[in-house]
């Protein structure tokens, strides 16, 4: 009997920094899946985030960038603008895309720029030791609002992909989770789709990740895990907010 | 090709495409903001990519990420436009991929004014972003040699894969004079397939590339400030460029005077010879690497009994010149940095009170 399951050859032998329970590595593996099945190696440029994910070149076996913080969307708007035909994604978390860089992301998808973006939320700053973020829910501590988002102060969690897509511009753009085999294989055809619309050069395309945060949670990975389809899922609904097959302006927003 | 007559930012927009680089990212500031009209039109003419990004931050980074591929790019803007490109300079210098940029430089600190300026000189050649970085600069003191200046700068990003930058002020963008674009200056891209991140596939080894500024072990990060330093250095012995004016003379006072600025010293150099007054000028055409030799050695000259730095600035360069002369003869400061620009009057007056 032959091997029915190995690593993606996009996927690098390194062991990777992440803390036990993290998602990024189910996340990382989908997109590496995903690239070998496309069969898109050779010409993909990855372009790396500041956050946990920095040292994401590693893990891939093909070109990578990396960028400033929150800069990944316009520095894949320079690749995909001189070289489109080369295969382009950044790879973000929430502090990174939805704070730092939440002018460039937005400009890039209203720009309709044809690349990918893998959007990792789980609610915290990670790499930097648990800080909030703009996607911090309710009342949730953190080292930086240890008696828990107060609203009243610093607004609501923000809801990216419901912001992507009120844009006009076409655009795929789905908020999927990697926490259960049961979001897992919805994810990965998500990304799939993703990249497919980039290579027939559609639109820009976005999938949002709920993920765990455990360590900076202070919580196991099976209480994550729990705590992020009770209190994560339900905030952020998963599913798909825009799709440029179907019609322009808000219907197709589910 | 015969001499036409243009304008200083639209010269420059042409001047990219003739130097083969068809790839701008702008974002309108003044007094730059022609030369992103100008490629509005042109580069679709030729081809090229025009994108107008929504901000100097993220135009910074369209420019890395262009730069990273292999692509010749280039975009222009006005210092505190450059301000916030600065962030992207320092990653593409620790990176290592080559870009030019452009700087009209206009007063300030803060929103300044509009009018033209010097005030940028520590910006472009001590720093500027964060971290050990120098960029080559070459400060263009006509609109034809800036658009040589722009022209030059592509080979020689490619050569020490780092940024370029070209420090003209407003009067250089916003005057007209007659130019040509020298077909010797045009060159082709060097070769990028140990660094570039273009594909995999492009690439007969079949290695990946990484673009990178990040070296979480010390010593490897100390290893690669060594590499950027060795390029600082090599700058330093093959890249100086400087004008000499009027240093064959017996001169009792030495200018030290760039772009703009030293074509006002020019004209006044001239008038005080008619009056029987020597001075000499050395004009840094690079003011990074500085022309640390040329100035020393006018310093040094037995007629001299004092340096000059004039600048449109409070007086950054002469910082430079007081480094240069190394006590050879006093060194002095003038300037103005309101958007006016010194008249060869005032330059007499300046030279005679200091002869008198």
């Amino acid at each position: 009997m032959g091997k029915t399951f190995k690593r993606p050859e996009a996927l690098s032998e390194m062991d990777s920094h992440y803390c036990p329970g993290c998602t990024h590595g189910v996340a990382h593996r989908l997109v590496a899946e995903v690239i070998d099945e496309l069969g898109i190696g050779g010409r993909t440029v990855g372009i790396a985030p500041v956050g946990c994910a920095v040292l994401a070149y590693n893990y891939f076996t093909f070109d990578f960038q990396e960028a400033a913080h929150g800069r990944a969307p316009a520095m894949a708007t320079g690749i995909k603008r001189v070289r489109p035909d080369l295969v382009v994604f950044t790879y973000q978390g929430d502090g990174d895309l939805a704070s730092i860089g939440m002018g460039e992301i937005i400009h890039a998808a209203n720009r309709g720029e044809k690349f990918t973006t893998v959007f990792i939320n789980n609610a915290v700053y990670g790499m930097t030791g648990g800080q909030m973020a703009p996607t911090t829910m309710p009342g949730q501590r953190t080292t930086t609002s240890p008696f828990g988002r107060d609203v009243k102060d610093v607004g609501m969690p923000i809801k990216v992909s419901e912001l992507l897509a009120s844009l006009q511009t076409p655009a795929y753009i789905t908020r999927q989770s990697v926490i259960k085999p049961k979001y897992i294989v919805k994810a990965k055809k998500a990304i799939k789709t993703a990249f497919e619309y980039q290579i027939e050069g559609r639109c820009f395309s976005f999938v949002e990740l709920v993920s765990t945060c455990p360590t900076n949670w202070g919580l196991t990975p099976v209480e994550a895990v729990k705590w992020a389809e009770e209190t994560l899922i339900p905030y952020y609904s998963l599913g798909e907010f825009k799709n440029p097959g179907k019609a322009e302006g808000g219907s197709d927003a589910k | 090709m015969g001499k036409i007559l243009m304008k200083g930012n639209e010269a420059i927009g042409e001047a990219g495409i003739r130097a083969g680089c068809l790839n701008y990212f702008a974002y309108p500031i003044t007094p730059q903001s022609e030369v992103a009209e100008y490629l509005s039109h042109r580069m679709p003419e030729v081809g090229g990519v025009f994108l107008q990004g929504e901000s100097e931050v993220a135009v910074g980074y369209m420019i890395f990420g262009a730069a990273a591929c292999g692509e010749r790019v280039f975009t222009t803007s006005s210092s505190p436009g450059i301000s916030l490109m600065s962030e992207a300079i320092s990653y593409i210098a620790g990176a290592q991929c080559p870009a030019v940029f452009v700087n009209i430089m206009r007063g300030g600190p803060g929103l300044g004014g509009i009018l033209p300026s010097q005030a940028d000189y520590f910006q472009a050649t001590k720093g500027g972003g964060h971290g050990d970085y120098r960029l080559l600069v070459m400060a263009p003191a006509s609109v034809q040699e800036a658009v040589e200046m722009v022209m030059m700068a592509f080979p020689l990003a490619e050569k020490y894969r780092n940024p370029v930058m070209i420090l003209g002020d407003g009067l250089i963008g916003q005057m007209m004079e007659p130019v040509e674009f020298p077909e010797n200056l045009k060159s082709e891209p060097s070769k990028k397939d140990d660094w570039a991140t273009n594909g995999m596939d492009t690439r007969k080894s079949k290695k990946r590339n990484l673009v990178k500024s990040l070296f979480l072990d010390p010593v490897k990060l100390n290893e690669n400030n060594l590499i950027l330093k060795e390029k600082y250095e090599r700058m330093k012995r093959e890249e100086v460029r400087f004008e000499p004016y009027n240093t064959d003379s017996d001169y009792r006072i030495l200018i030290v005077s760039y772009g703009t600025m030293s074509r006002v010293c020019r004209t006044a150099i001239d008038n005080l010879k008619a009056e029987g007054i020597d001075v000499g000028m050395i004009r840094p055409q690079t003011l990074f690497p500085f022309p640390e030799d040329a100035v020393f050695q006018a310093a040094s000259k037995k007629s001299c009994g004092m340096a000059l730095s004039i600048e449109m600035s409070m007086g950054q360069m002469v910082e430079d010149v007081e480094r240069c002369v190394h006590g050879k003869c006093p060194v002095k400061w003038y300037g103005k940095c309101g958007g006016e620009v010194p008249t060869p009057e005032e330059i007499m007056d300046v030279v005679r009170s200091n002869l008198s």
